[in-house]
């Protein structure tokens, strides 16, 4: 093959984000993840794992796309492209949503958040570009979309991540907010560290307590740098991200959830309330409405595998001489010291309890279908108790 | 006895006709925390180069090919209890699987310490 033929087919170059040197100068192992280099582990995946179930992790997940949407009657313009329920969202609250296509496939999972004056989306890294794109395509001209491509973004989770941001002593950017810890889970508000502006929201995806900090990326290695000062907080790569999330039952775009699959059939009917699901009126509202009345054919499920042989994405799942699904996601849980697996199986199998087979490499293992989270969530929510 | 090395990072120790196999230090590293082993049974015959057993991290599994020809005479079974070994120990207890050479030969195809060294030197990180 000729050197032409292979620079014609090269991918894009991988890119640095804000936070780059400072993971190599920290061991970081990088990886091409999404398009940018990012750390898939420091000291080891099961320490870093461990470390944030009992302290807390920061995860730099500045891959993600930061967006804000604006503009007149911009929760209602929103609505119409997505099942959660937008408009009745208030100032500082969190939600979980999805964008559909015509067919109510996926084309990923986003927070929105009502910061007032605008919506704030987080939306995956690995499908920025194509969400942008639909977004832009979808909304009409009056609505401006600015992608923040100069904030970073991290996570700061686990159930020490409280006591650890709280000794930074943030304070409240505008009246009515809550000192950090006040915060409730899936609420978000604006913070001042020192002059420098942070947008903090309870929420993450580990199945712990914990936040999210946008921050502008010319103070985001200070930053890192004065939380990983705590006693708490040591920074974690990607390879625990991943088992953390999978062990609280959580999704992950582009493996569990993808345009073929629909948001029922994911489990995720929380995510469209009642309003939406009686009214309609968003793409792919279809395919949600006759799932809602009909049933899915497959469901996503959580499996649990007897022995310690992990079975991963794309692990075949049977009963019998029959296959009925396949694994989307799978690895060892750390915290259970077993191997999980999140999957997709037809219907009549979803049921906790059953009693399925995966096959991994010419080998069957004995799985049971289990509900999820496999680790329970610890978030905090107000009126809660902390303890 | 004499240590060999591969460009897929294990390790073979020599006595006699028997060969012990290994991943290397470099190699556990690479892994990370190996959660799993699947070692061959006792009696199987390979070829230079068959997949030979499978070990999984905590994030994927990977292939051990059998680095020289040999029937398997024994497997570690330390592994099974213990698949952490080959973080610990990786070139020491942590060893995977005992052949019985069938063509010694195959061995001046190895690397020694020293080229292995330098061949683990020359990998971009």
């Amino acid at each position: 093959m000729s050197s032409e033929t292979i620079v014609d087919i090269e991918e894009p170059a991988t890119e640095a984000l804000p936070l780059d040197s400072w993971h190599r100068a920290r061991g970081g192992r990088m990886v091409a993840f999404a398009g940018y280099w990012l750390p898939i582990q420091y000291e080891g995946i099961i320490a870093e794992h461990l470390w944030t179930r009992e302290h807390a992790g920061l995860f730099d997940v500045s891959h993600m796309g930061q967006l804000k949407l604006s503009g007149e009657n911009v929760a209602a313009e929103l609505e119409r492209l997505l099942p959660g329920d937008i408009l009745g969202l208030a100032p500082g609250k969190i939600r979980y949503s999805l964008l559909l296509d015509e067919e109510g496939g996926v084309l990923d999972d986003l927070m929105i958040t009502n910061r007032g004056d605008h919506l704030f989306l987080i939306v995956n890294g690995a499908t920025k570009w194509d969400d942008i794109a639909h977004l832009r395509e979808h909304l009409p001209d009056e609505i401006a979309l600015n992608y923040l491509d100069e904030h970073a973004l991290l996570a700061l989770q686990g159930p020490k991540a409280v006591d650890a941001l709280a000794r930074l002593g943030l304070t409240p950017a505008m009246p009515g907010v809550p000192a950090v810890e006040g915060l409730s889970f899936m609420e978000a508000a604006p913070y001042l560290w020192g002059e420098r502006p942070l947008g903090i929201s309870r929420s993450g995806y580990t199945g712990e307590d914990g936040f999210e900090i946008s921050v502008r990326a010319e103070d985001v290695e200070a930053l890192a740098d004065a939380l990983c000062a705590q006693p708490e907080v040591k920074p974690i790569g990607l390879g625990a991200r991943d088992s953390l999330r999978l062990e609280a039952g959580l999704p992950l775009y582009g493996h569990d959830l993808h345009p073929g699959v629909s948001v029922i059939a994911a489990g995720l009917g929380f995510a469209v309330p009642k309003r939406r699901r009686a009214e309609g009126g968003f793409i792919g509202a279809e395919r949600v409405q006759k799932e809602l009345a009909e049933g899915a054919p497959m469901r996503r499920v959580g499996l649990a595998i007897e022995g310690r042989l992990p079975a991963r994405e794309g692990a075949t799942i049977h009963t019998g001489s029959a296959e009925v699904g396949t694994v989307t996601s799978g690895g060892f849980s750390p915290s259970l010291s077993a191997p999980i697996a999140m999957g997709w199986v037809d219907a009549a199998f979803a049921e906790p309890g059953t009693g399925l087979e995966i096959e991994v490499r010419g080998k069957r293992l004995a799985a049971t279908v289990t509900p999820m989270p496999f680790v329970p969530h610890r978030y905090v929510r107000k009126g809660a108790s902390n303890k | 006895m004499s240590r060999y090395f591969t460009d897929e990072h294990e390790w073979v120790d020599v006595s006699g006709d028997i060969a012990t196999v290994g991943i290397t230090d470099y190699a556990q590293e690479q892994l990370g925390d190996i959660v799993f082993v699947e070692l061959p049974e006792e009696g199987r015959a390979f070829a230079k180069g068959d997949d030979a057993a499978v070990v999984e991290s905590v994030k994927a599994a990977s292939d051990v090919y059998a680095p020289v020809s040999g029937e398997v005479v024994e497997a570690n079974a330390a592994l099974v209890d213990d698949p952490a070994l080959v973080n610990s120990e990786p070139e020491e207890e942590g060893w995977f699987f005992k052949l019985r050479l069938t063509d010694t030969s195959e061995l001046d195809g190895l690397m020694d310490e020293a080229a292995y060294k330098d061949f683990v030197a020359g990998l971009a990180d």
